[in-house]
């Protein structure tokens, strides 16, 4: 090793603390880089060779009962390369030991075994033996929640007859990776699962022989999926299909997109940031290390080293810094991706996981991170590297400060020299400052970010759980019932009050604009389920037409009084014009509401329900459960209490996990960014402090100016930070809002307050710790030194 | 005798805008292989400026200067980067020593990119100061420091060693102690040696003496006595 990688390397030892400060923020770039691209990367080949192995389906439908032999008409639809019927239908488990009633979505397998499409892996035992009426096999996750081993049986409620299955086997399907059942929110393996039965044992038990009610296509690769979804829509219709559908629309696929889609935007926009302030502070301690190091610069060349080789030795610093950076960073992203892919596999299931967190992740972070240490760099090395050897020998000229308008100002208001002290530093260097206040405001711009979600999540938890959903279970029934039988089920044990609603799939339209939708049908004065607009009005169905919520009226591009179609699905295909009556805002769904009159006597039938909300007394709870467990057309239960606290749960550890890393990170900006200033006022200043205290300023008075200026930017940067945040947070309300959900924009005081709070404390310690060294300043010494 | 360094009419202006400052005006000047030249003048009177033309860290504003046949003033920066790092030792008043390094790394400074240097632990030893090898400057004396730098600068076997103010940051004692390894540098290695200071007091080891003043030279003597620098009063 020759004596100037020597020098670099003890240069280095020595800014230990200024360059660990600023290797922490390029190392949050970094792990964050490499987090969100590695998990986007291995999720996305993982779901793309599941897809592909397994053969998962591009379209998608539901109808009533179709014909069999309408499947060869199906396969000649242009594009189609393979299609499958099935048999898919809700129920009721009862599983030993578990004392709540559980939901099943039955679907049938063919016979003689030549499954085309969406292949089931097999996890445990064997596949249900062809033509056997009682044997059974469940998603993999479904019998571990609930200790179901092959050999074991259960009973169900198949078309309202009590049957004992026999497990054979558990399976994975790329149809199912992620598994929410009806009137869920999020998964729950113990109260929803898949159970797969043979093609004759399901349809003899629900009276479906010869015909189906689901079905799945595989496209060429040049194929029209809308053509092709037109198509089969056309020939579904008789037999009351209910629209179909690609994988965009598929929920399991839909929720994997949408994390893909969080973590491409993840990898887009958080990590520039990192590595933004990151150049901005090498680039402010590698200047002033170069200022510093003057005469030594000027020895190198005196003594024949070339401009080059300067100005690599600078570089070579600002790369140190760098690869620190990015090992931390390597470090803490792979122990995230470890972590991301833990918290996936609660939610996704995979039979495998392609996880190369690749070496293309990992070189890219660094590179990026070495590149922005270099060009942070570039400018004072190769302004290092330009300095004349005889000027650099020479002891730099003083700052020049030349009065200008705002000092007039600033004398004007009689400032202590102190203040005056600080104020004109901030004026002779307006790009360090700048760019200072834009760390300091990033900081706070991403705990008032981070705060927003907390909010939101409240906001949402109250309104959908405390103030619109405020039964304690749902009844699900498939197909509906009458209304009436309203009745029986208010004489269910435990069960206080009893009202139905109706689930209606339609297709409405306005022009060329369509969307399909679940009109919910309900009576006015309904207690338990209620619509709440935002500003916390409960809202009643009018009387004739419909209430859309605003995210679906406005993809439909209506207003109150427009009049749009509504094309009904399901067994009576029939397209009434109906006017839009109002338009309501909400957070969860896409509602269309009706009064249960107006859509019965549009169908021409007696008021019918699918769905009972019930209000229960808890001490009746298991009664109950035992009751629902033989109850005929049940298709499925949703506890509200459990889905709430699971839903809770789940989110607020989600919410903790992101609130830690927001404040870590932003608490690491805080310190790059104030401690690097203040080391570098520091050094800057030494002769001037030091002068100061010899003619008389107490310790106190000379901090004073050192902390300052750092917490005068900080405190600038407030505003800016809030504003940012905000900027932020409506990016990030805009960008999650989906058909499924739309996350409100609640910003609170509270949450701007200790975003400024948390920026300023973290700012003020940093700049203590430089104060430190200023308190054993040796004063004679530094008047001694040559600057 | 050979002549090391010839300038003609050589100029030296710094122009910071308002103000232009005729460091050298008009400055014709030899120096010979051997020989230690001490320049003397009052701060200001261009001293400096003509060592730094002389060593290559500063271009002259008119003028020629010549290193043997090379015409310094016809050279780029890389070219003077190459003179410097082949040809030349600097000996500066506050050592420039790099504060990170031992004495013996910041020996290896040079013998790192020299063509034929000594070894770091030789030069050192040349300058009394082998038992200090590995001391970083903070841990040393001024004068223990300049002799680093001195150490530093012989260790590429220059042809010339160029001094500013080597003992203008040193009591006479240490200041004497340097002075004497740049003497015994010169009788010993025949390195061509110039020296500016503004202590008269040390014209007297010399063999010639060069006035400068406002920029030109304003006499040369030569010594016909050298003495020793123990005997040169402070």
């Amino acid at each position: 090793m020759n004596a100037l990688d020597r020098k670099l390397l003890r240069d280095f030892q020595r800014l230990w603390a200024q360059a660990l400060a600023i290797a922490l923020v390029l190392a949050c770039g970094v792990a964050i880089l490499l987090t969100t691209f590695g998990t986007y990367i291995s999720l996305e080949d993982t779901r793309s060779a599941y897809y592909e192995r397994n053969r998962f389906a591009d379209v998608f439908a539901d109808a009533n009962r179709a014909p069999l032999w309408l499947m060869q008409e199906v396969r000649q639809i242009d594009g189609v390369l393979a299609a499958d019927a099935r048999i898919s239908k809700f129920a009721v488990l009862d599983v030993p030991g578990q004392e709540e009633t559980v939901t099943a979505r039955l679907l049938s397998l063919p016979d003689n075994g030549n499954l085309q499409l969406n292949l089931p892996v097999l996890r445990e035992g064997r596949l249900p033996s062809p033509g056997s009426d009682h044997e059974v096999a469940v998603n993999q996750p479904f019998a571990k929640a609930n200790n179901l081993r092959p050999g074991d049986t259960f009973r169900a409620n198949l078309n309202g007859y009590q049957r004992v299955l026999t497990l054979t086997g558990t399976l994975l399907s790329p149809e199912f990776i992620y598994t929410i059942g009806p009137g869920a929110l999020m998964p729950d393996n113990e109260a929803f699962g898949i159970v797969w039965m043979r093609q004759t044992a399901i349809s003899a038990a629900y009276d479906m022989q010869g015909a189906f009610n689901n079905v799945t296509l595989k496209l060429g690769r040049n194929a029209n999926i809308d053509d092709v979804i037109d198509r089969l829509d056309d020939m579904l219709a008789p037999y009351g299909g209910l629209g179909a559908y690609g994988r965009d629309v598929q929920l399991s696929n839909s929720f994997i997109d949408s994390e893909l889609e969080q973590q491409r935007t993840g990898a887009i926009i958080l990590p520039p940031i990192f590595y933004a302030i990151s150049a901005f502070l090498v680039s402010m301690v590698i200047g002033r290390i170069i200022a510093l190091e003057r005469s030594e610069i000027g020895l190198l060349k005196a003594i024949g080293y070339s401009n080059t080789e300067v100005c690599i030795h600078y570089l070579l610093l600002a790369i140190l810094i760098a690869l620190a950076g990015t090992l931390i960073g390597w470090a803490a992203g792979t122990w995230l991706a470890r972590a991301l892919a833990r918290l996936y596999a609660q939610f996704f299931d995979f039979p495998y996981l392609i996880y190369n967190l690749s070496y293309t992740a990992y070189a890219l972070s660094g590179l990026l991170a070495i590149a922005s240490a270099g060009l942070g760099a570039a400018r004072s090395a190769m302004r290092a590297a330009r300095l004349p050897p005889a000027v650099a020998m020479a002891p730099p000229a003083p700052p020049r400060f030349k009065r200008r308008f705002l000092d007039q100002i600033l004398t004007a208001l009689h400032l202590s020299q102190p203040v005056m002290m600080i104020l004109r530093s901030l004026m002779r260097w307006p790009v360090r400052s700048a760019f200072t206040v834009l760390g300091f405001a990033l900081a706070a711009a991403v705990l008032v970010a981070s705060g927003f979600f907390t909010s939101a999540l409240d906001e949402m938890i109250d309104t959908t759980f405390n103030r619109s959903n405020r039964q304690d279970a749902i009844l699900l029934f498939d197909p509906g019932v009458p209304e009436t039988a309203l009745a029986s089920v208010t004489r269910l044990p435990g069960v206080l009050r009893a009202e139905g609603q109706q689930f209606q799939s339609a297709v409405l339209r306005n022009g060329h604009l369509e969307k399909e939708a679940a009109i919910e049908a309900r009576r006015p004065g309904a207690d338990l389920a209620r619509i709440i607009s935002t500003d916390g009005q409960a809202i009643d169905p009018p009387g004739h037409g419909l209430l859309l919520s605003r995210r679906l009226a406005a993809q439909l591009a209506v207003r109150p009084g427009d009049v749009i179609e509504v094309e009904f699905l399901g067994g009576i295909n029939e397209t009434h014009k109906v006017p839009v009556t109002g338009v309501v805002t909400q957070y969860v769904g896409l509602g269309a509401y009706m009064d249960i009159e107006t859509l019965s006597r549009l169908l021409r039938q007696a008021p019918q329900i699918t769905v009972a909300n019930l209000k229960v007394d808890p001490k009746a709870l298991p009664e109950l459960h035992h009751v629902l467990k033989t109850t005929p057309n049940l298709s499925g239960l949703v506890l509200l209490d459990k889905m709430q606290r699971s839903f809770e749960a789940t989110i607020r550890e989600n919410v903790v996990i992101m609130t830690t890393i927001y404040l870590t990170v932003a608490v690491l900006i805080t310190i790059g960014v104030a401690y690097n200033g203040a080391r570098i006022q520091l050094s800057e200043r030494a002769r001037e402090l030091a002068s100061l205290r010899i003619l008389g300023f107490s310790r106190g008075e000379v901090s004073f100016i050192l902390l300052g200026e750092t917490m005068l930017l900080a405190l600038i940067a407030q505003p800016l930070g809030w504003l940012f945040g905000a900027g932020i947070a409506a990016a990030l309300a805009e960008g999650s809002s989906s058909d499924l959900y739309a996350i409100p924009l609640v910003l609170k005081p509270a949450g701007f307050a200790t975003a400024s709070l948390v920026v300023l404390a973290a700012a003020l310690i940093s700049s203590l710790a430089v104060r430190r060294r200023l308190d054993r300043l040796d004063l004679v010494q530094v008047m001694k030194t040559r600057e | 005798m050979n002549t090391v360094f010839r300038t003609q009419d050589l100029s030296k202006v710094y122009d910071t805008g308002d103000l232009k400052v005729r460091a050298l005006d008009g400055v014709d000047l030899e120096l010979f292989s051997g020989e230690l030249a001490v320049l003397l003048g009052p701060s200001g009177s261009g001293k400096s400026t003509l060592l730094n033309i002389l060593g290559g860290l500063d271009h002259a504003t008119a003028g020629k200067v010549w290193f043997r046949d090379l015409e310094l003033t016809s050279l780029n920066d890389r070219s003077l980067t190459r003179y410097r790092r082949d040809h030349v030792g600097f000996v500066f008043q506050f050592y420039n020593l790099v504060a990170s390094l031992t004495a013996r790394e910041n020996v290896q400074l040079v013998t790192d990119v020299a063509p034929n240097p000594m070894p770091a632990e030789e030069a050192l030893a040349q300058v009394g100061l082998e038992h200090r090898l590995d001391h970083f400057p903070a841990e040393m004396s001024g004068g223990e420091q300049q002799r680093v730098a001195i150490a530093r600068a012989i260790a590429k076997r220059p042809e010339v060693l160029l001094c500013d103010e080597p003992t203008g940051a040193l009591d006479s004692k240490t200041g004497i102690q340097v002075l004497e390894v740049l003497r015994d540098v010169n009788d010993r290695l025949g390195t061509s040696t110039a020296v500016i200071t503004h202590n008269a007091g040390i014209r007297k080891m010399a063999h010639r003496v060069v006035y400068f003043l406002d920029g030109r030279i304003d006499r040369v003597e030569e010594n016909t006595t050298r003495i020793a620098p123990a005997e040169i009063s402070w």
